[in-house]
Protein backbone atom coordinates (compact mmCIF):
# COMPACT_ATOMS: atom_id res chain seq x y z
CA UNK A 1 0.00 0.00 0.00
CA UNK A 2 3.08 2.51 0.44
CA UNK A 3 3.40 2.30 -3.26
CA UNK A 4 0.70 4.02 -3.72
CA UNK A 5 2.42 7.80 -2.86
CA UNK A 6 5.47 7.26 -5.68
CA UNK A 7 2.76 6.58 -8.58
CA UNK A 8 0.43 8.89 -6.73
CA UNK A 9 2.70 11.92 -6.64
CA UNK A 10 4.50 11.26 -10.44
CA UNK A 11 0.93 11.33 -11.41
CA UNK A 12 -0.49 14.35 -9.72
CA UNK A 13 2.99 16.39 -10.44
CA UNK A 14 3.36 15.17 -14.20
CA UNK A 15 0.22 17.67 -14.82
CA UNK A 16 2.23 20.05 -14.13
CA UNK A 17 4.96 19.11 -16.37
CA UNK A 18 2.83 20.29 -19.51
CA UNK A 19 0.12 22.83 -20.69
CA UNK A 20 -2.42 20.46 -19.98
CA UNK A 21 -2.96 21.50 -16.55
CA UNK A 22 -2.98 25.10 -17.01
CA UNK A 23 -5.15 24.74 -19.90
CA UNK A 24 -7.31 22.67 -18.09
CA UNK A 25 -7.62 24.69 -14.87
CA UNK A 26 -8.33 27.82 -16.91
CA UNK A 27 -11.03 26.31 -19.34
CA UNK A 28 -12.41 24.71 -15.78
CA UNK A 29 -12.76 28.22 -14.25
CA UNK A 30 -13.76 30.15 -17.18
CA UNK A 31 -16.71 27.59 -17.88
CA UNK A 32 -17.64 27.17 -14.47
CA UNK A 33 -18.22 30.57 -13.47
CA UNK A 34 -19.39 31.40 -16.97
CA UNK A 35 -21.91 29.01 -16.98
CA UNK A 36 -23.50 30.10 -13.54
CA UNK A 37 -22.72 33.94 -14.26
CA UNK A 38 -24.18 34.13 -18.07
CA UNK A 39 -26.98 31.14 -17.98
CA UNK A 40 -27.28 30.75 -14.49
CA UNK A 41 -28.08 34.33 -13.97
CA UNK A 42 -26.11 34.44 -10.91
CA UNK A 43 -26.65 37.98 -9.98
CA UNK A 44 -30.20 37.94 -11.37
CA UNK A 45 -31.16 35.70 -8.96
CA UNK A 46 -30.36 38.13 -6.29
CA UNK A 47 -30.05 35.70 -3.60
CA UNK A 48 -26.65 34.80 -1.89
CA UNK A 49 -26.16 31.17 -2.81
CA UNK A 50 -23.90 29.08 -5.30
CA UNK A 51 -26.77 27.38 -6.80
CA UNK A 52 -26.84 29.28 -10.37
CA UNK A 53 -22.58 27.41 -9.83
CA UNK A 54 -23.28 24.06 -9.21
CA UNK A 55 -26.27 23.36 -10.99
CA UNK A 56 -24.65 23.15 -14.36
CA UNK A 57 -21.82 20.75 -12.84
CA UNK A 58 -23.26 17.56 -13.95
CA UNK A 59 -22.89 18.81 -17.25
CA UNK A 60 -19.62 20.21 -17.17
CA UNK A 61 -17.85 17.77 -15.90
CA UNK A 62 -19.42 15.66 -18.43
CA UNK A 63 -16.86 16.96 -21.06
CA UNK A 64 -13.84 17.60 -18.64
CA UNK A 65 -13.56 15.01 -16.72
CA UNK A 66 -12.97 12.29 -19.19
CA UNK A 67 -10.80 14.81 -20.60
CA UNK A 68 -8.53 13.94 -17.77
CA UNK A 69 -9.32 10.50 -17.34
CA UNK A 70 -8.99 9.19 -20.60
CA UNK A 71 -5.14 9.98 -20.48
CA UNK A 72 -4.76 7.64 -17.34
CA UNK A 73 -3.74 4.62 -18.62
CA UNK A 74 -4.28 4.71 -22.59
CA UNK A 75 -1.24 6.25 -22.69
CA UNK A 76 0.61 4.31 -20.71
CA UNK A 77 -0.58 1.81 -22.96
CA UNK A 78 0.37 3.98 -26.08
CA UNK A 79 3.76 4.50 -24.30
CA UNK A 80 5.14 1.07 -23.36
CA UNK A 81 5.86 2.57 -20.01
CA UNK A 82 2.94 -0.28 -18.55
CA UNK A 83 5.54 -2.88 -19.19
CA UNK A 84 7.61 -0.82 -17.08
CA UNK A 85 5.07 0.24 -14.26
CA UNK A 86 4.26 -3.05 -13.78
CA UNK A 87 7.80 -4.66 -13.13
CA UNK A 88 8.40 -2.71 -10.97
CA UNK A 89 7.63 -3.75 -7.42
CA UNK A 90 3.90 -2.50 -6.80
CA UNK A 91 0.72 -4.20 -7.11
CA UNK A 92 -1.79 -3.62 -9.48
CA UNK A 93 -3.71 -2.24 -6.54
CA UNK A 94 -1.31 0.15 -5.57
CA UNK A 95 -1.37 1.87 -9.54
CA UNK A 96 -5.20 1.95 -10.02
CA UNK A 97 -5.21 3.67 -6.41
CA UNK A 98 -1.94 5.74 -7.39
CA UNK A 99 -3.10 6.93 -10.40
CA UNK A 100 -7.25 7.82 -9.66
CA UNK A 101 -6.11 9.64 -6.37
CA UNK A 102 -3.82 12.22 -8.26
CA UNK A 103 -5.99 12.61 -10.55
CA UNK A 104 -8.67 13.39 -8.16
CA UNK A 105 -6.68 15.72 -6.20
CA UNK A 106 -6.40 17.19 -9.58
CA UNK A 107 -9.64 17.80 -9.93
CA UNK A 108 -10.61 19.02 -6.12
CA UNK A 109 -7.48 21.39 -7.15
CA UNK A 110 -9.68 23.03 -9.59
CA UNK A 111 -12.83 22.90 -7.96
CA UNK A 112 -10.83 24.66 -5.29
CA UNK A 113 -9.83 27.48 -6.90
CA UNK A 114 -13.24 28.31 -7.84
CA UNK A 115 -13.30 29.43 -4.09
CA UNK A 116 -13.23 33.11 -4.98
CA UNK A 117 -16.74 32.72 -5.97
CA UNK A 118 -18.00 31.66 -2.52
CA UNK A 119 -16.30 34.48 -1.34
CA UNK A 120 -17.97 36.98 -3.71
CA UNK A 121 -21.42 35.86 -2.23
CA UNK A 122 -20.36 36.21 1.23
CA UNK A 123 -19.26 39.43 0.26
CA UNK A 124 -22.10 40.50 -1.22
CA UNK A 125 -25.16 38.91 0.79
CA UNK A 126 -25.62 36.88 4.03
CA UNK A 127 -25.03 32.51 2.73
CA UNK A 128 -25.84 29.51 4.20
CA UNK A 129 -22.27 28.64 4.32
CA UNK A 130 -23.52 24.94 5.48
CA UNK A 131 -25.12 24.76 2.20
CA UNK A 132 -21.92 26.17 -0.45
CA UNK A 133 -19.84 23.51 1.83
CA UNK A 134 -22.55 20.40 0.67
CA UNK A 135 -22.53 21.68 -2.98
CA UNK A 136 -18.60 21.66 -2.95
CA UNK A 137 -17.96 18.59 -1.11
CA UNK A 138 -20.83 16.72 -3.52
CA UNK A 139 -19.38 18.21 -6.17
CA UNK A 140 -16.39 16.91 -5.43
CA UNK A 141 -17.52 13.04 -4.88
CA UNK A 142 -19.35 12.96 -8.13
CA UNK A 143 -15.90 14.30 -9.36
CA UNK A 144 -14.87 11.20 -8.10
CA UNK A 145 -17.37 8.65 -9.60
CA UNK A 146 -16.97 10.14 -12.79
CA UNK A 147 -13.24 9.78 -12.95
CA UNK A 148 -13.72 6.50 -11.74
CA UNK A 149 -15.58 5.43 -14.65
CA UNK A 150 -12.96 7.36 -17.12
CA UNK A 151 -10.27 5.50 -15.33
CA UNK A 152 -11.86 1.83 -16.11
CA UNK A 153 -12.28 2.61 -19.75
CA UNK A 154 -9.03 4.44 -20.33
CA UNK A 155 -7.72 0.91 -19.36
CA UNK A 156 -9.46 -0.70 -22.17
CA UNK A 157 -7.85 0.99 -25.13
CA UNK A 158 -4.80 2.63 -26.00
CA UNK A 159 -6.22 5.38 -28.24
CA UNK A 160 -6.97 8.51 -25.92
CA UNK A 161 -9.75 9.52 -28.10
CA UNK A 162 -11.47 6.04 -28.03
CA UNK A 163 -11.52 6.55 -24.05
CA UNK A 164 -12.57 10.71 -24.11
CA UNK A 165 -15.37 9.30 -25.78
CA UNK A 166 -16.28 6.09 -24.02
CA UNK A 167 -15.71 7.95 -20.80
CA UNK A 168 -18.79 10.99 -22.78
CA UNK A 169 -21.09 8.63 -23.53
CA UNK A 170 -21.40 6.54 -20.12
CA UNK A 171 -21.27 9.21 -17.76
CA UNK A 172 -23.87 10.65 -20.26
CA UNK A 173 -26.24 7.56 -19.01
CA UNK A 174 -24.95 8.05 -15.65
CA UNK A 175 -26.97 11.85 -15.85
CA UNK A 176 -29.24 11.12 -17.75
CA UNK A 177 -31.05 8.36 -15.47
CA UNK A 178 -30.92 10.73 -13.12
CA UNK A 179 -31.67 13.73 -14.97
CA UNK A 180 -35.66 15.21 -14.23
CA UNK A 181 -36.22 16.08 -17.28
CA UNK A 182 -35.88 12.20 -18.82
CA UNK A 183 -37.04 11.00 -15.61
CA UNK A 184 -40.35 13.32 -16.46
CA UNK A 185 -40.42 11.75 -19.57
CA UNK A 186 -40.01 7.97 -18.15
CA UNK A 187 -42.69 8.98 -16.07
CA UNK A 188 -45.53 8.70 -18.50
CA UNK A 189 -45.09 5.24 -19.22
CA UNK A 190 -43.85 3.89 -15.79
CA UNK A 191 -44.86 3.83 -12.15
CA UNK A 192 -43.69 6.28 -9.83
CA UNK A 193 -41.53 3.51 -8.18
CA UNK A 194 -39.87 2.32 -11.58
CA UNK A 195 -38.87 5.90 -12.14
CA UNK A 196 -37.54 6.83 -8.53
CA UNK A 197 -35.56 3.57 -8.87
CA UNK A 198 -33.89 4.31 -12.39
CA UNK A 199 -33.43 7.81 -10.77
CA UNK A 200 -30.99 6.60 -8.07
CA UNK A 201 -28.90 5.22 -10.30
CA UNK A 202 -28.03 8.49 -12.04
CA UNK A 203 -25.75 11.38 -10.74
CA UNK A 204 -27.86 14.26 -10.61
CA UNK A 205 -30.56 13.42 -7.69
CA UNK A 206 -27.11 12.24 -5.13
CA UNK A 207 -25.61 15.45 -5.90
CA UNK A 208 -28.87 17.80 -5.50
CA UNK A 209 -29.03 17.06 -2.22
CA UNK A 210 -25.58 17.40 -1.52
CA UNK A 211 -26.15 20.64 -3.08
CA UNK A 212 -28.58 21.42 -0.80
CA UNK A 213 -26.87 20.98 2.11
CA UNK A 214 -28.10 17.43 2.82
CA UNK A 215 -25.84 15.03 3.92
CA UNK A 216 -27.52 12.06 3.82
CA UNK A 217 -25.17 8.47 4.39
CA UNK A 218 -27.18 6.93 1.14
CA UNK A 219 -25.82 9.65 -1.23
CA UNK A 220 -22.46 9.39 0.24
CA UNK A 221 -22.77 5.65 -0.10
CA UNK A 222 -23.66 6.10 -3.57
CA UNK A 223 -20.99 7.93 -5.11
CA UNK A 224 -18.56 5.78 -2.45
CA UNK A 225 -20.00 2.94 -4.42
CA UNK A 226 -20.08 3.86 -8.06
CA UNK A 227 -16.33 4.70 -7.62
CA UNK A 228 -15.19 1.02 -5.43
CA UNK A 229 -17.00 -0.98 -8.81
CA UNK A 230 -15.52 1.13 -11.45
CA UNK A 231 -11.84 0.45 -9.77
CA UNK A 232 -12.68 -2.59 -8.90
CA UNK A 233 -13.75 -3.22 -12.92
CA UNK A 234 -9.95 -0.95 -13.62
CA UNK A 235 -8.21 -3.72 -11.53
CA UNK A 236 -9.74 -6.67 -13.50
CA UNK A 237 -9.22 -5.23 -16.59
CA UNK A 238 -5.44 -4.20 -15.98
CA UNK A 239 -5.14 -8.07 -13.99
CA UNK A 240 -6.54 -10.01 -17.32
CA UNK B 1 19.84 -17.28 -9.49
CA UNK B 2 16.54 -17.28 -13.19
CA UNK B 3 15.19 -21.11 -13.66
CA UNK B 4 12.62 -21.36 -15.93
CA UNK B 5 10.67 -24.25 -16.90
CA UNK B 6 8.66 -25.06 -19.56
CA UNK B 7 6.82 -21.49 -20.28
CA UNK B 8 3.66 -21.56 -22.79
CA UNK B 9 2.51 -18.53 -23.82
CA UNK B 10 -0.16 -18.09 -26.49
CA UNK B 11 -1.55 -15.06 -28.37
CA UNK B 12 -4.99 -16.41 -29.87
CA UNK B 13 -3.97 -19.24 -31.98
CA UNK B 14 -0.30 -18.40 -31.92
CA UNK B 15 1.92 -20.03 -29.41
CA UNK B 16 4.41 -17.33 -29.31
CA UNK B 17 6.62 -19.43 -26.41
CA UNK B 18 6.46 -23.29 -26.83
CA UNK B 19 7.83 -25.18 -23.18
CA UNK B 20 11.41 -23.24 -22.90
CA UNK B 21 13.15 -23.55 -20.45
CA UNK B 22 16.84 -22.58 -18.82
CA UNK B 23 18.74 -21.76 -15.77
CA UNK B 24 20.87 -18.48 -15.29
CA UNK B 25 23.63 -18.69 -12.56
CA UNK B 26 25.28 -15.82 -10.91
CA UNK B 27 28.15 -14.70 -13.28
CA UNK B 28 26.32 -15.75 -16.16
CA UNK B 29 25.85 -13.86 -19.18
CA UNK B 30 22.99 -15.20 -21.24
CA UNK B 31 22.95 -14.13 -25.06
CA UNK B 32 19.20 -15.28 -25.83
CA UNK B 33 19.19 -15.23 -29.60
CA UNK B 34 16.47 -15.68 -32.01
CA UNK B 35 15.09 -14.28 -35.44
CA UNK B 36 12.62 -11.36 -34.76
CA UNK B 37 9.23 -12.87 -33.55
CA UNK B 38 11.00 -15.84 -32.17
CA UNK B 39 9.45 -15.20 -28.47
CA UNK B 40 12.52 -13.86 -27.09
CA UNK B 41 10.03 -10.57 -25.58
CA UNK B 42 7.46 -12.55 -24.35
CA UNK B 43 9.61 -15.04 -22.69
CA UNK B 44 11.42 -11.98 -21.00
CA UNK B 45 8.05 -10.72 -19.86
CA UNK B 46 7.28 -13.54 -18.04
CA UNK B 47 10.10 -13.72 -16.14
CA UNK B 48 9.89 -10.13 -15.23
CA UNK B 49 5.96 -10.62 -14.09
CA UNK B 50 4.65 -8.54 -16.84
CA UNK B 51 2.93 -11.14 -18.51
CA UNK B 52 1.59 -14.25 -16.63
CA UNK B 53 2.31 -17.73 -18.49
CA UNK B 54 -0.12 -20.03 -19.84
CA UNK B 55 2.01 -22.91 -18.49
CA UNK B 56 5.18 -23.60 -17.12
CA UNK B 57 7.18 -21.37 -13.77
CA UNK B 58 9.81 -18.64 -13.78
CA UNK B 59 12.09 -18.31 -10.65
CA UNK B 60 14.14 -15.78 -9.51
CA UNK B 61 16.32 -16.50 -6.49
CA UNK B 62 14.03 -19.68 -5.69
CA UNK B 63 10.89 -16.81 -5.85
CA UNK B 64 8.23 -18.07 -8.27
CA UNK B 65 6.77 -14.89 -10.03
CA UNK B 66 3.26 -16.28 -10.24
CA UNK B 67 3.23 -16.27 -6.45
CA UNK B 68 4.90 -13.54 -5.32
CA UNK B 69 5.51 -11.47 -8.21
CA UNK B 70 6.40 -7.62 -5.69
CA UNK B 71 9.09 -10.08 -4.64
CA UNK B 72 10.93 -11.23 -7.64
CA UNK B 73 10.52 -8.08 -9.53
CA UNK B 74 12.43 -5.76 -6.34
CA UNK B 75 15.45 -8.70 -7.49
CA UNK B 76 15.10 -8.03 -11.06
CA UNK B 77 16.11 -5.11 -13.05
CA UNK B 78 14.21 -4.80 -16.66
CA UNK B 79 15.20 -2.81 -19.76
CA UNK B 80 12.04 -3.51 -21.57
CA UNK B 81 12.50 -3.73 -25.28
CA UNK B 82 12.73 -0.25 -26.72
CA UNK B 83 13.32 1.77 -23.75
CA UNK B 84 10.12 2.93 -22.57
CA UNK B 85 10.01 5.58 -20.23
CA UNK B 86 7.80 8.76 -19.12
CA UNK B 87 8.64 11.20 -21.95
CA UNK B 88 7.38 14.63 -20.23
CA UNK B 89 10.13 13.92 -16.94
CA UNK B 90 13.58 15.01 -17.14
CA UNK B 91 16.36 12.34 -16.40
CA UNK B 92 16.48 12.82 -12.97
CA UNK B 93 13.03 12.96 -12.10
CA UNK B 94 12.58 9.88 -13.54
CA UNK B 95 14.89 8.09 -12.03
CA UNK B 96 13.98 9.60 -8.50
CA UNK B 97 10.65 8.06 -9.30
CA UNK B 98 12.08 4.70 -9.96
CA UNK B 99 14.22 5.01 -6.84
CA UNK B 100 10.91 6.29 -4.79
CA UNK B 101 8.84 2.85 -6.05
CA UNK B 102 12.18 0.51 -5.50
CA UNK B 103 12.13 1.66 -1.88
CA UNK B 104 14.63 4.00 -1.46
CA UNK B 105 12.37 6.96 0.72
CA UNK B 106 15.36 8.61 1.99
CA UNK B 107 15.89 11.52 0.07
CA UNK B 108 19.93 11.08 0.73
CA UNK B 109 20.16 7.53 -0.25
CA UNK B 110 18.11 8.20 -3.36
CA UNK B 111 20.07 11.04 -4.42
CA UNK B 112 23.16 8.47 -3.94
CA UNK B 113 21.45 5.59 -6.09
CA UNK B 114 20.27 8.14 -8.74
CA UNK B 115 24.07 10.00 -9.04
CA UNK B 116 25.70 6.46 -9.08
CA UNK B 117 23.59 5.28 -11.93
CA UNK B 118 23.55 8.86 -14.30
CA UNK B 119 27.33 8.15 -13.51
CA UNK B 120 27.17 4.59 -14.80
CA UNK B 121 25.66 5.41 -18.01
CA UNK B 122 27.41 8.60 -18.63
CA UNK B 123 23.63 10.52 -18.25
CA UNK B 124 24.99 13.47 -16.27
CA UNK B 125 25.16 15.56 -19.30
CA UNK B 126 21.23 15.40 -19.73
CA UNK B 127 20.38 15.06 -16.69
CA UNK B 128 18.02 18.02 -16.49
CA UNK B 129 16.66 17.34 -19.86
CA UNK B 130 13.08 15.47 -20.62
CA UNK B 131 13.29 12.26 -21.71
CA UNK B 132 11.22 12.98 -24.62
CA UNK B 133 13.79 15.52 -26.46
CA UNK B 134 16.75 12.92 -26.06
CA UNK B 135 18.33 11.12 -28.84
CA UNK B 136 17.70 6.99 -28.97
CA UNK B 137 21.25 6.55 -27.44
CA UNK B 138 20.45 8.21 -24.44
CA UNK B 139 16.52 7.22 -24.22
CA UNK B 140 18.73 3.79 -24.26
CA UNK B 141 20.66 4.79 -21.17
CA UNK B 142 18.24 6.10 -19.51
CA UNK B 143 16.41 2.13 -19.72
CA UNK B 144 19.75 1.22 -18.38
CA UNK B 145 20.04 3.11 -15.52
CA UNK B 146 16.65 2.50 -14.50
CA UNK B 147 17.55 -1.04 -14.69
CA UNK B 148 20.35 -1.26 -12.35
CA UNK B 149 19.44 1.43 -10.22
CA UNK B 150 18.77 -0.74 -7.38
CA UNK B 151 21.59 -3.06 -7.89
CA UNK B 152 19.99 -5.93 -8.67
CA UNK B 153 21.55 -9.25 -8.56
CA UNK B 154 19.48 -10.03 -12.03
CA UNK B 155 18.90 -8.15 -14.94
CA UNK B 156 16.52 -8.61 -17.82
CA UNK B 157 17.66 -7.01 -20.94
CA UNK B 158 15.53 -6.87 -24.12
CA UNK B 159 17.69 -5.78 -27.25
CA UNK B 160 19.60 -3.46 -25.49
CA UNK B 161 21.94 -2.64 -28.26
CA UNK B 162 19.21 -1.82 -30.74
CA UNK B 163 19.00 1.16 -32.98
CA UNK B 164 22.69 2.37 -31.28
CA UNK B 165 25.68 3.41 -33.35
CA UNK B 166 28.91 1.28 -33.26
CA UNK B 167 30.21 3.24 -30.63
CA UNK B 168 27.52 3.15 -28.52
CA UNK B 169 27.27 -1.00 -28.82
CA UNK B 170 30.47 -1.25 -27.64
CA UNK B 171 29.92 1.48 -24.96
CA UNK B 172 27.13 -0.73 -24.05
CA UNK B 173 28.94 -3.95 -23.89
CA UNK B 174 31.42 -2.80 -21.70
CA UNK B 175 28.45 -1.50 -19.28
CA UNK B 176 26.79 -5.06 -19.19
CA UNK B 177 30.22 -6.85 -19.02
CA UNK B 178 31.29 -4.45 -16.19
CA UNK B 179 28.14 -5.09 -14.13
CA UNK B 180 27.93 -9.19 -14.59
CA UNK B 181 30.45 -10.27 -12.12
CA UNK B 182 28.48 -11.44 -9.43
CA UNK B 183 24.43 -11.19 -11.40
CA UNK B 184 22.38 -13.24 -13.11
CA UNK B 185 22.26 -10.93 -17.06
CA UNK B 186 20.04 -12.54 -19.69
CA UNK B 187 20.34 -10.44 -23.15
CA UNK B 188 18.30 -10.91 -26.09
CA UNK B 189 19.36 -10.02 -29.46
CA UNK B 190 19.21 -10.73 -32.98
CA UNK B 191 23.22 -9.77 -33.69
CA UNK B 192 25.59 -12.40 -33.44
CA UNK B 193 28.51 -10.58 -32.99
CA UNK B 194 26.91 -9.16 -29.51
CA UNK B 195 27.08 -12.19 -28.09
CA UNK B 196 30.80 -13.69 -29.16
CA UNK B 197 31.54 -9.66 -27.35
CA UNK B 198 29.87 -10.25 -24.11
CA UNK B 199 27.92 -13.57 -23.15
CA UNK B 200 29.57 -16.97 -21.65
CA UNK B 201 26.34 -19.08 -23.07
CA UNK B 202 24.19 -19.23 -25.88
CA UNK B 203 20.27 -19.66 -26.14
CA UNK B 204 19.02 -19.91 -29.67
CA UNK B 205 15.12 -19.97 -29.92
CA UNK B 206 13.37 -20.41 -33.21
CA UNK B 207 9.29 -20.45 -33.28
CA UNK B 208 8.97 -20.47 -29.50
CA UNK B 209 11.92 -23.30 -28.62
CA UNK B 210 14.87 -23.77 -27.53
CA UNK B 211 16.81 -24.81 -30.25
CA UNK B 212 20.27 -24.60 -28.72
CA UNK B 213 21.66 -23.97 -25.18
CA UNK B 214 25.91 -23.97 -24.87
CA UNK B 215 29.12 -21.86 -24.86
CA UNK B 216 29.66 -20.06 -27.24
CA UNK B 217 32.62 -22.10 -28.02
CA UNK B 218 30.54 -24.98 -28.33
CA UNK B 219 28.17 -23.14 -30.70
CA UNK B 220 31.25 -21.67 -33.16
CA UNK B 221 32.57 -25.66 -32.85
CA UNK B 222 29.30 -27.04 -34.52
CA UNK B 223 30.55 -25.73 -38.16
CA UNK B 224 33.99 -25.03 -38.13
CA UNK B 225 34.81 -21.82 -39.72
CA UNK B 226 31.96 -20.95 -40.59
CA UNK B 227 30.78 -17.58 -39.54
CA UNK B 228 28.50 -17.22 -36.59
CA UNK B 229 25.45 -15.93 -38.96
CA UNK B 230 25.85 -19.00 -41.27
CA UNK B 231 25.23 -21.54 -38.12
CA UNK B 232 22.05 -19.23 -36.82
CA UNK B 233 20.75 -19.26 -40.26
CA UNK B 234 21.02 -23.30 -40.39
CA UNK B 235 19.43 -23.52 -36.78
CA UNK B 236 16.72 -20.67 -37.34
CA UNK B 237 15.53 -21.11 -41.17
CA UNK B 238 12.08 -22.84 -40.14
CA UNK B 239 10.87 -19.02 -39.35
CA UNK B 240 11.76 -17.70 -42.33
N1 LIG C 1 0.57 -8.77 -27.73
C1 LIG C 1 0.67 -9.68 -28.72
N2 LIG C 1 -0.46 -10.11 -29.34
C2 LIG C 1 -0.38 -11.03 -30.33
N3 LIG C 1 0.75 -11.59 -30.77
C3 LIG C 1 1.90 -11.21 -30.18
C4 LIG C 1 1.92 -10.24 -29.14
N4 LIG C 1 3.20 -10.06 -28.75
C5 LIG C 1 3.94 -10.88 -29.52
N5 LIG C 1 3.16 -11.57 -30.38
C6 LIG C 1 3.65 -12.58 -31.34
O1 LIG C 1 4.36 -13.56 -30.63
C7 LIG C 1 5.53 -13.94 -31.34
C8 LIG C 1 6.75 -13.73 -30.49
O2 LIG C 1 6.96 -12.35 -30.28
P1 LIG C 1 8.16 -11.77 -29.45
O3 LIG C 1 8.25 -12.49 -28.15
O4 LIG C 1 8.00 -10.29 -29.40
O5 LIG C 1 9.41 -12.13 -30.36
P2 LIG C 1 10.90 -11.58 -30.34
O6 LIG C 1 11.06 -10.71 -29.14
O7 LIG C 1 11.74 -12.79 -30.32
O8 LIG C 1 11.07 -10.80 -31.61
C9 LIG C 1 5.53 -13.12 -32.62
O9 LIG C 1 5.00 -13.91 -33.65
C10 LIG C 1 4.62 -11.97 -32.33
O10 LIG C 1 3.97 -11.56 -33.51
MG1 LIG D 1 11.51 -8.71 -29.04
Amino acid sequence: MSQITPVLKREFLGYFRSPVAYVFLIVFLVASVGLAFFVGGFFKANQASLQSFFVFQPWLYLFLIPAIGMRLWAEERRGGTIELLFTLPLTTLDAVLGKFFAAWAFLVLGLALTFPLAITVGWLGDPDWGVIAGGYLGSALMAGAYLAVCSLLSSLTKNQVIAFVLGVVVNLVLVFLGWSVFNGLLSGFLPVPAVDFIANLGFIPHFDAFAKGILDPSDFAYFGSVIALALTLNYVALER
Amino acid sequence: MIEVKGLVKTYGNKRAVDGVSFTVRPGDILGFLGPNGAGKSTTMKMITGYLRPDAGTATVAGIDVAKDPVAVKSRIGYLPESAPAYGEMTVVEFLNFIGEVRGFRAAATRREKVERALALTHLESVRRQAIETLSKGYKQRVGFAQALLHEPPCLVLDEPTDGLDPNQKNEVRSLIKSMAADRAVILSTHILEEVDAICNRIIVISSGKVVVDETPDAFRARKPGARLDAIFRDLTSADA
